[in-house]
């Protein structure tokens, strides 16, 4: 693999730009100082088409070979957000960015390519969104459940905000949820619930108790 | 399974968990053995899954911040850093400098005590129980400082939106240095216990190997990566809170120990050079700390309306004991954000189990397994299935093998 030299997060989108056109909707960057000197650090955020995903991230490792951090998922509505959260130029001084790769999946196809025959780390992460978002990855290596246990209901996705996602019934209040009813009798008595009193009564009583 | 159809029992398989306090989740291994040898890996995460995300986005910021302190028993400040530096992004909101550089602080004594804390459970897990307690007690004095400066020794609660929750006092300053000083005296002994012991050289030479090219691949982070030679450390790569002032370099194994071979020895070395590295880090925030306010805005119900209104995404990272964590957030101008999806070090770390435990013994599975920091303890529970018939081997039983290997080493 030849290596391109440490190149500017302008031109990287502009690469992205000149190679796939109109495939990209939106490519910007933010960036961020902090403390005193407030070095800024690059976030390069670019959504495409479904179809360049694979051919963005290939483009990507030969600029430089990524590093795979995570897909994040965005439910919005008609469609679900994938996003590959990747960065670029590791081990260079304050020259590390981070490269957002977005594609939208219409609910009514929800499938994507893997991208484990390019990046064999990403499988966790694709596993993972394949229960948590309801989606297929393709050819996938390997498409067993990842977090969620064997006895989770299928076709219960909980990152979904539709009616696939969480039911109201399956969600648990800790508050709603009262002392257990099947314990042994504790050898001291459990403390009786306060009965209300009047407030003028348990005031005499507390101003008593202070004087003895 | 290999298509050798005229012995039954070989590869048999040998599940360890999913109860297997030697790992932060409990996750299960499946190996299929050849008799002592580790043919195939396969593990199965997410028996603690809490749901926490899930959780989160039906909360607002501040509350998930305190929900972040919560998501590891370990690293205390990563995630809430992490994800208060996302939202403090999508806010727009500018800490102040003095902020940066205490966080930039309370981030290196947690990585001391992590990194403490691993060495004496690797020490356990190769049978030096006296290391383990010795290493554990000089741990304490980085617990009692995180204590001193935030008021807990886990679950620190000392991160906000916008700053930090209290300051360094003039009268703190000392007690750090004192604390400084003290570690300073000890990273020579340790590097003597730990690296000239030959019965540890002996059993973390040459194990767990993950090759350059294996780290890349499988996207390994952290300690974990700079012991296969692969450069990468947050705090160099990509400034964040003070470290953009400061002077630091990933630390891979020096050529004097013979260069990064990427095994369990490797691991160890830069572990323990980035304990020495943290007291550094930790001094020069202390020498150059910029006096000022502490927290962006101090009324947590405009805090909470500006959170409100927010739009945006972004992405707060940090880089953790056991390498970079990550959240990624988006705020749509509800109270609760849209999406949070939180990336913990570990997550990408364990892919690397794979090749390291191949072709390695029974006897070097906890050993190899700790050298990742997955988040320690021990192997709980092993069913063994010979010939059909299934055998409970117990955490103690599986220690003893590593134990009887680490004694025929030392005879030898």
């Amino acid at each position: 693999m030849t290596e391109t030299p440490h190149l500017s997060p302008q031109e990287i989108i502009d690469l992205y730009k000149a190679e796939f056109g109109v495939g990209i909707h939106e490519a910007r960057i933010t960036e961020r100082g902090e403390g005193v000197k407030k070095t800024k650090n690059y976030n390069i955020w670019i959504r495409v088409d479904r179809e360049l995903l694979k051919p963005a991230i290939k483009k990507l490792m030969d600029i430089r070979f990524p590093h795979f951090a995570v897909i994040a998922g965005n439910d919005l509505g008609d469609e679900i957000e994938l996003l590959y959260i990747l960065s670029v130029f590791y081990g260079t001084k304050f020259g590390e960015y981070m490269v957002t790769f977005g594609i939208r999946l219409p609910k009514t196809d929800l499938t994507v390519p893997t991208i484990t025959d390019l990046i064999p780390g990403a499988l966790l992460s694709e596993r993972e969104k394949q229960e948590f978002f309801g989606i297929t990855v393709t050819d996938i290596p390997d498409g067993r459940r990842l977090f969620l246990p064997d006895d989770f209901p299928q076709g219960v996705y909980p990152w979904r905000k539709d009616e696939t996602g969480i039911k109201p019934e399956m969600v648990r209040e800790l508050w709603a949820i009262d002392r257990p009813k099947d314990r042994p009798v504790p050898p001291v008595p459990e403390k009786k619930p306060v009965v209300e009193v009047p407030a003028a009564e348990g005031m005499e009583k507390k101003t008593g108790g202070a004087a003895e | 399974m290999n298509g050798d159809t005229t012995k039954k029992s070989t590869p048999y398989t040998i599940p360890i968990g999913p109860v297997h306090p030697a790992l932060k989740e409990p996750v299960m291994f499946t190996f299929q053995m050849e008799g002592e040898v580790v043919r195939s890996v396969d593990f199965a995460p997410g028996n603690t899954h809490r749901g926490i995300e899930w959780m989160g986005m039906r909360r607002n910021p501040v509350q998930i911040v305190h929900l972040t302190d919560r998501i590891c028993g370990i690293c205390g400040i990563v995630h809430s850093l992490s994800f208060a530096r996302a939202v403090e992004q999508i806010a727009e909101i500018e800490v102040p400098p003095r902020a940066d550089y205490i966080r930039t602080i309370l981030h290196e004594l947690e990585r001391m005590q992590s990194h403490i804390l691993w060495a004496g459970v690797a020490a356990h897990e190769l049978g030096f129980d006296s290391l383990l307690f010795l290493a554990w007690r000089v741990r304490e004095q980085s617990m009692d400082l995180i204590e001193n400066l935030t008021g807990n020794r886990v679950n620190y609660g000392i991160v906000q939106i916008g700053g930090v929750r209290r300051d360094i006092s003039d009268d703190q300053r000392p007690v750090i240095e004192q604390g400084l000083a003290y570690y300073r005296g000890l990273i020579d002994q340790m590097k003597t216990v730990f690296l000239d012991d030959s019965t540890i050289r002996m059993r973390c030479r040459g194990h767990g190997l993950l090759s350059y090219r294996d780290a890349q691949l499988l996207c390994a982070i952290g300690p974990t990566a700079r012991a296969s030679g692969v450069a990468m450390d947050v705090r160099h790569d990509y400034p964040y809170c003070a470290y953009g002032d400061l002077d630091v370099h990933p630390v891979l194994p020096p050529q004097e120990f013979g260069g990064p071979q990427g095994d369990v020895y490797d691991r160890i070395i830069v572990r323990l050079l980035e304990i020495a590295q943290s007291i550094d880090i930790i001094q020069q925030c202390l020498d150059s700390m910029p006096a000022g306010e502490i927290l962006w805005e101090k009324k947590l119900p405009k805090l909470l309306s500006i959170l409100k209104k927010a739009q945006g995404e972004a992405i707060g990272r940090v880089e953790a004991p056991r390498g970079e964590c990550m959240h990624y957030v988006r705020m749509d101008g509800n109270e609760a954000p849209a999406t949070w999806k939180v990336k913990a070090s570990s997550y990408s770390n364990l892919m690397s189990w794979i090749p390291m435990l191949k072709g390695e013994q029974l006897a070097d599975v906890p050993i190899i397994v700790a050298s990742i920091d997955p988040c320690m303890s021990c192997t709980d529970r092993v069913t063994i299935i010979r010939n059909g018939a299934a055998d409970n081997l117990t955490k103690e039983e599986l220690t003893r093998l590593s134990r009887e290997k680490t004694r025929r080493l030392s005879r030898c």
